[in-house]
């Protein structure tokens, strides 16, 4: 089956470390007092809340509205009374704070009323896209791009190919492979609603060689509905990063997504199956996003497993769930152990992009300080875009950010293959990430900067505008004071004559 | 020999047409340089390079007069920029005209404020907004951090605070001035 499968240059075989946390079958998260909902868990804009302090919420209700285009709806994961909005720390790199709103659980867990939709072709494809963006569905593979948005080929396209990724490839996260395992009826539901809003036939679901069970499940899922045409589970070879979309696209179809441009460009369209699965459940049963399944695992975690976790469940009661001994404040993992993030805070919530924590990674990197570069290229060789690492690395490290995007920078998927390879242990995407966020800033910085060069230069037209009326009006006066006088003068000449007469 | 100077003289004549016509069609208004060097700076406005604002510094620089390193709001980063665009050295910034400070903010304790417009004549990028005998208030996004308002203000009642970063404007920090630890490492 894997014939006629394309591939990318570079990437590594890891070592799956899966199995710890696919011994048992998904749970659920018990519920919390407090649920803090962070109001930007996706890419774009923040979402503007609907609710205020004190408001009684149910389930499923949506609590903030999207906020533009590139935006996503926010709902209640459980019923209850909204005590704050304000800032909360928010699972980010930065450790900083963002805007929350957080409501306090009745435990009654009472559903809004749903509205599910049994036959989703009586709706237009609009219809089914605008039910969608109302769930607040974003892609759960990780980045949390709204989905609706990927769903709307528009007038220019033509979508060929419809790829649902269950590649999964990154070590320790199985959180897509228990989903395909357990749910796959579901996530045919979100296929075919997807075939339908996109129009298109052709779909192959893409899944790792290492996940034998998840394949047999979409299998055998798929032959019980023989009405759904030209649709194929299809194996791939298990390497990283392969789940990243585009890597994904050039060994499904050997095509390659052009540097800066959208899958869409070469008429592919690539959804998670978390994503799927959500979507099917959107419109199937009528229920927004408002939990998602989350691995939890590593060395330090007693009862390693997957969950289906409220939004905004706070993440040290889903550890103290699981029994990991953790002590407070000891960072863990958001994430992958390739890609995720070192975090250390206690209360922060589960978001729509949290697919996995690691607590204790099995072979922790030996606490060295980065040697120098020996220009070996092993990074080269295995970039799986086919950059030059180590090139990027000297300018980033020179601060020289032109030629970083001249080495193109912005095609970096930051999969940490070459930090990963690198003998020196260099941390390289921790250098294209510091180039790639103060690249972002300089340009905002510039934008900012065109702004106020205008703004002064307006003023200073301006000022000169009033300048130059002032004095017009300063001459207007002189002028009729003039003409006043000279009226007096030769006034008075004619009475003096008079007098002389007299 | 004859055809030879005839057609070099032709050929001078037509490439000297060209080249007139070209001088005249595809004049460049302005100075490109001053545009490029002001282009670079922050566009704080501040003077504090002792010009009255980042144009005339700008035409300071390309003819000579002033130095690169007299910009305070932009700093390093600033420097280096102009060093590259007119391939000069880099130099440290000059403490006499002020020290690099992360980016403030004014902010106007309305409580305070007694209307008086002082701060509003003064904001080179009409930042504040008000009237005479009514509150002001300072456009924050639209703020250059620039202090200009400060001096006039009669009540003291303007402040400036440091603009804190959210998530979406914060910067992944130098792993060349971190130590890291491998554990931090992506």
């Amino acid at each position: 089956m894997t014939d006629g499968l394309g591939s990318f240059p570079g990437g590594l075989v890891l070592d799956g470390q899966k199995k710890r946390s696919t011994l048992t079958a998904i749970r659920k998260t018990p519920l919390s007092k407090k649920l803090i909902l962070p109001l930007q868990q996706h890419i774009g804009e923040p979402s503007t809340p609907l609710v205020a302090v004190g408001d009684y919420v149910l389930k499923g209700q949506k609590i903030a509205k999207a906020n533009g285009h590139v935006s996503a709806c926010l709902h209640a994961p459980s019923s209850g009374t909204i005590v704050a909005i304000d800032d909360q720390p928010v699972p980010h790199p930065s450790g900083l704070s963002a805007p929350c709103v957080t409501i306090e659980t009745d435990g009654e867990d009472r559903w809004i009323e749903r509205q599910p939709i049994h036959d989703f072709t009586a709706l237009t494809e609009h219809e089914v896209r605008q039910r969608l963006r109302d769930a607040g569905i974003v892609g759960l593979g990780g980045a949390g791009f709204p989905s609706y948005i990927k769903l709307n080929p528009g007038v220019h396209h033509h979508v060929d190919t419809l790829i649902i990724n269950g590649a999964e490839c990154e070590p320790y996260i199985t959180c897509d492979d228990m989903i395909m395992r357990e749910r796959a009826e579901g996530i045919l539901d979100g296929v075919e609603i997807m075939r339908y809003a996109l129009r298109v036939k052709h779909c192959v679901i893409a899944i790792e060689d290492n996940k034998p069970e998840a394949i047999s499940a979409m299998e055998m899922a798929l032959k019980q509905r023989p009405h759904i045409e030209d649709t194929i589970v299809t194996v791939i070879p298990t390497r990283y990063p392969t789940g990243s979309e585009k890597q994904l696209i050039q060994v499904v179809t050997n095509k390659q997504v052009p540097s800066h441009g959208l899958p869409i460009d070469i008429g592919i369209v690539c959804h998670n199956v978390g994503t799927t699965y959500a979507i099917g459940r959107a419109i199937s049963h009528g229920e927004p996003l408002i939990s998602r399944i989350v691995t939890v695992t590593g060395k330090d975690v007693k009862h390693a497993g997957n969950f289906e976790t409220l939004f905004g469940t706070p993440m040290d009661e889903l550890l103290a769930f699981c029994e990991t001994q953790r002590e407070p404040g000891q960072p863990f993992i958001l994430g992958g152990p390739m890609m995720g993030y070192n975090l250390s805070g206690d209360h922060l919530p589960v978001t729509k992009t949290a697919n996995c924590i690691i607590v204790g990674v099995d072979e922790p990197a030996p606490d060295i300080k980065p040697l120098p570069c020996i220009r070996c290229g092993e990074c080269a060789t295995a970039c799986p875009v086919s950059l030059l690492p180590q090139q990027l690395y000297w300018h980033s490290r020179a601060k020289d950010l032109d030629k970083t995007r001249e080495y193109n920078l912005f095609d970096c998927i930051e999969c940490g293959c070459c930090s990963y390879v690198c003998p020196s242990k260099i941390p390289l995407v921790h250098y294209f990430r510091f180039a790639k966020t103060e690249t972002m800033n300089q340009q905002q910085e510039r934008a900012k900067s065109d702004v106020a060069r205008i703004r002064h230069e307006n003023r200073l037209a301006r000022l000169e505008l009033e300048k130059h009326e002032k004095e017009l009006r300063h001459q207007q006066r002189k002028a009729a004071l003039a003409a006043s006088q000279a009226n007096k003068e030769n006034a008075e000449p004619s009475q003096s004559d008079s007098q002389e007469k007299k | 020999m004859f055809t030879a100077i005839v057609a070099i003289t032709l050929m001078a004549l037509i490439f000297g047409l060209l080249l007139g016509f070209a001088s005249i069609h595809f004049k460049v208004e302005g100075d490109p340089i001053v545009e490029q060097i002001d282009k670079l700076l922050p566009q704080t406005q501040c003077g504090q390079c002792s010009f009255a604002g980042c144009r005339p510094y700008a035409e300071a620089i390309a003819s000579g007069e002033a130095d690169i390193n007299r910009c305070p709001p932009g700093g390093e980063a600033t420097i280096q920029a102009l060093s590259d665009l007119l391939e000069v050295e880099v130099k440290p910034l000059d403490d006499e005209c002020g020290v690099e400070k992360p980016k403030m903010l004014a902010v106007i304790d309305e409580d305070r404020c007694i209307g008086c417009t002082l701060c509003i004549q003064a904001c080179p990028v009409d930042a504040i907004l008000g009237a005479a005998k009514q509150m002001h208030t300072v456009i924050a996004d639209e703020c250059t951090g620039c202090e200009l308002c400060l001096p006039p203000c009669p009540v003291d009642c303007i402040d400036m605070v440091e603009t804190k970063p959210n998530p979406n404007t914060w910067r992944w920090p130098d792993p060349a001035h971190v130590d890291l630890k491998i554990g931090d490492q992506p």
